[in-house]
């Protein structure tokens, strides 16, 4: 029988999943697409435990995580597009301008 | 037992498919595979009777941010040679063992949380109109803010992609 513990557990593995994507890649994209897994993982924990308690208002969170990360998305993608333009590398580890 | 095989189902394939996510070089890869993790990460938002969310996330994540992510990345036309170029390290394998002991940790805590098995909820739940009564009630000031806080990324999406005037 499916708990509340399923969930959170893959709720839990899921955002470890995204850390991990974040940290080992170099690739913008790829960390902007992890930081929407993470930004997932919680929108799972809200819904489950939206059920668990018989509210809605994990329902309503959930709408709003969505439209903050699409905006996030969206700006975020944005400044990707203006690194690439005066950069011309996506790499994390070439942009070491605050390194000292 | 539908429930259980279910959630085993979309559970594993989402699990899946962000690893396989995570380890491709070629990002619209990538991006197809993430693609497909929201769509089995909405089908388990149905069956946690959230249908309202579940096809949120399909029009808004798979929809929305995931064309979004795949226009950025046909725009900006990487060439084989400017996708990431590393080599596998130790150093990684490191970082996945300890990811892996992160996760083993967590679910280890959650797991021992004394809960009850989850109850009857009534049948409009998670339906539009009971979320639509919530939002617009105790939640009215949030849905406000977030239309400004659309606002404001659109502006600013729009200001960072101009041409630099000459």
């Amino acid at each position: 029988m499916i708990t509340i513990h399923h969930y959170l557990g893959l709720s839990a593995l899921l955002f470890t999943l995204g850390l991990l994507g974040l940290v080992i890649r170099k690739n913008l994209i790829i960390m902007l697409m992890c930081i929407e897994v993470l930004m997932n993982a919680v929108n799972l924990s809200f819904i489950a435990i939206a059920r668990y308690l018989n509210l809605m208002d994990g329902h309503v969170v959930s709408f709003f995580v969505m439209a903050v990360a699409a905006a996030e998305a969206a700006v975020g993608l944005a400044i990707l597009v203006v690194l690439f333009r005066n950069r011309q590398t996506l790499q994390s580890s070439d942009y070491h301008l605050l390194r000292g | 037992m539908t429930e259980t095989v279910l959630f085993y189902i979309f559970s594993s394939i989402t699990v899946l498919m962000v690893l396989l996510m995570i380890f491709q070089t070629n990002p619209i890869a990538s991006a197809m595979f993430l693609v497909f993790a929201f769509f089995s990460l909405a089908a388990l938002y149905v069956l946690l009777q959230a249908p309202f969310v579940a096809m949120l996330q399909i029009m808004v994540y798979a929809g929305a941010v995931m064309v979004l992510f795949i226009f950025v990345i046909m725009l900006l036309n990487l060439h084989r040679d400017e996708l990431e170029r590393e080599r596998f390290h130790w150093k990684q394998a490191g970082l996945i063992a300890m990811a892996l002991a992160f996760a083993g940790f967590l679910i280890n805590h959650f797991v021992k949380i004394p809960v009850l098995p989850f109850r009857e909820v009534s049948a409009s739940f998670g339906e539009v109109a009971s979320v639509g009564k919530v939002l617009f009630s105790d939640y009215v000031i949030p849905f406000e803010l977030t239309s400004i806080l659309i606002l404001v990324a659109v502006i600013g999406a729009v200001l960072l992609g101009k041409k630099e005037l000459e």
